[in-house]
């Protein structure tokens, strides 16, 4: 047999798919959760990346100095402050210039416009090195004489990360497990169809036929049940994401949220939908079939 | 040619049903095998197809050798075989036409090999106006004459049939046997495993009779030994 015969391996491997449509709805319902569920979870994760990198780089701790020092008294503490460990810099910011920057921040408010200065405290803004290590540093900047208080976005930082961290596991997890059964279920699809074609199959061998022939069209078939269930599970996924971020963004509580949009995302994640179904799909059928694999 | 040498075959089970047979089938010849239920015919044919190998000996068809075969020559060599079952072995679901196209398919014919082809062969077969028919659809007979048509539409060398007459009633078997002369005839090799003595001693080719994985008789002519049933 000369030639690769796309269009009759594509239409039997079609219709092998809708002879079991059953099985082939189950295959390709299994699949598409498995990759919503993978690919859910690989967002949150890129998603909790991205904002823990917005906090990285304005990764500053604001240490309030005691009210009783004068500005002389203040200043002189970024010597202590830039002395300890994982701090990169510390820069001094008068009750003046803190109120400034207040001001310029929320223009509209006029009730702030007129803030008497001593409201505010005289401050260090201060850069780390390492943010992991937020809140050991936010501790020892506290304990410096002098210093009152720390504002460290400690919690939101420490959150992500372990949002981060969680669904960077889980996501491991799953997406190995959901692999595996993606795969179980595809494979077991196509061997119900082997075994509905095991005639054909037994006169395709009798008379000739390579083993190449007679494996294409199941391949195809699940090329097609794994292709078919990126698609679907693309366009769910894209809707969910969707539903997600405008839920964020109407809700006041998580202003801080800032979530990617999907016109940025999607390219990707059509690229690895596609990529996995197909690994998934003809993954599934070489291992329905790898008993044709010999004669 | 097809050419046995000291062959030996023995299943799984221990079961040793070829105990050394030498047997040489020219080109052209037709030729009966004959013997007794359990004497071994049925596994000759399996031996030629390549479904069981031999223990020892040496089997060669046309021009390849079966023991040594590499595994992409195994589709090429069944390829100059068309083997016929006593059960037909018919898709049900596909139609004559399609029955036979699907196995021209099978080993690459084009679509204009194909419907050059068939109706060539339905009508070498007395089916011409079965060709949308599902088996089902057909008599016994019929089906079996499909089962020749799809045996011959990819032009072996040789058709091998495994009694091909034990599901057809006498009338229907002597149809069935003269078809397969006439297309011994037009020059293919006919190797026919049968019981029926009275088919073989009515067409007079070569005999060969197998009994307990033995040749115990290879001659023209009619039926020999006295044991045989059916
Ligand atoms: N698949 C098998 N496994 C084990 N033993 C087998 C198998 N097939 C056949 N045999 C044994 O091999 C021997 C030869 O069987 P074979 O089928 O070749 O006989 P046969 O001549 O075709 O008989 P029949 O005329 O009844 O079809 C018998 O003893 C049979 O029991
Ligand atoms: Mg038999």
């Amino acid at each position: 047999m000369g030639k690769h015969d796309f269009g009759y391996f594509f239409h039997e491997g079609l219709s092998n798919m809708f002879s079991h449509g059953f099985m082939s709805f189950a295959a390709i319902g299994i699949t598409v959760a498995c990759l919503l569920i993978m690919g859910t979870f690989t967002l949150v994760a890129v998603n909790a990346n991205a904002l823990l990198q917005d906090l990285e780089q304005e990764n500053e701790i604001l240490a309030y100095v005691d009210d009783s020092y004068t500005e002389e008294q203040a200043k002189a503490l970024q010597s202590k402050l830039e002395a300890v460990p994982n701090v990169a810099s510390a820069k001094f910011i008068s009750k003046e210039e803190a109120m400034e920057s207040f001001a310029e921040q929320y223009p509209d408010e006029s009730l702030f416009q007129d803030l008497d200065p001593e409201i505010f405290r005289d401050r260090f803004a201060i850069k780390i090195t390492d943010l992991h290590q937020l809140s050991q540093t936010a501790e020892q900047v506290k304990a410096v004489s002098g210093i009152a208080k720390v504002n460290a976005y400690e919690e939101i930082a420490g959150g992500f990360i372990t949002v981060r961290n969680v669904a960077t596991v889980v996501c491991v997890a799953l997406i190995a497990i959901l692999f595996v059964v993606s795969v179980f279920i595809i494979s077991n699809t196509i061997k119900l169809t082997t075994f509905d074609r095991r005639e054909e199959i037994a006169i395709m061998r009798m008379v000739g036929a390579t083993n190449g022939f007679i494996r294409w069209p199941f391949v195809y078939e699940g090329f097609l049940l794994g292709f078919l269930s990126a698609a679907i599970a693309f366009f769910l996924q894209w809707g969910l994401y969707a539903a997600v971020a405008q839920g964020v963004d109407t809700n006041d509580t998580l202003q801080l949220i800032h979530i990617i949009p999907f016109q940025q995302l999607w390219p990707a994640v059509a690229g690895i939908f596609a990529a996995a179904g197909i690994v998934i799909g003809v993954g599934g059928s070489l291992s329905a079939i790898r008993k044709f694999l010999q004669v | 040619m097809i050419r046995l040498k000291d062959v030996e075959m023995e299943y799984d089970n221990g079961t040793r049903a070829i105990k050394g047979i030498t047997l040489t089938i020219e080109d052209g010849e037709f030729v009966f095998l004959v013997g007794p239920s359990g004497s071994g015919k049925s596994t000759i044919i399996k031996l030629l197809t390549g479904e069981v190998e031999p223990c020892a000996g040496r089997i060669m068809i046309n021009g390849f050798s079966v023991s040594n075969i590499s595994e992409r020559q195994i589709p090429l060599m069944r390829r100059t075989l068309g083997v016929i079952f006593q059960d037909f072995r018919l898709i049900e679901k596909k139609t004559v036409y399609d029955n036979l196209s699907f196995v021209m398919r099978a080993v690459g014919a084009s679509p204009k090999e194909i419907q050059k082809r068939i109706p060539y062969v339905l009508n070498l077969v007395g089916l011409s106006k079965k060709s949308n028919s599902y088996p089902t659809e057909l008599s016994g007979g019929e089906q079996q004459r499909v089962a020749i048509a799809r045996a011959l539409v990819n032009n072996p060398n040789t058709i091998i049939a495994d009694e091909p007459t034990g599901n057809l009633d006498p009338e229907r078997s002597l149809e069935l046997m003269n078809l397969l002369v006439k297309i011994n005839e037009l020059g293919t090799t006919v190797v026919v495993v049968t019981h029926e003595k009275d088919l073989v001693d009515h067409f007079g080719k070569r005999v060969v009779t197998i009994d307990s994985g033995h040749v115990i008789n290879d001659s023209v002519g009619g039926y020999v030994g006295g044991h045989i049933h059916g």
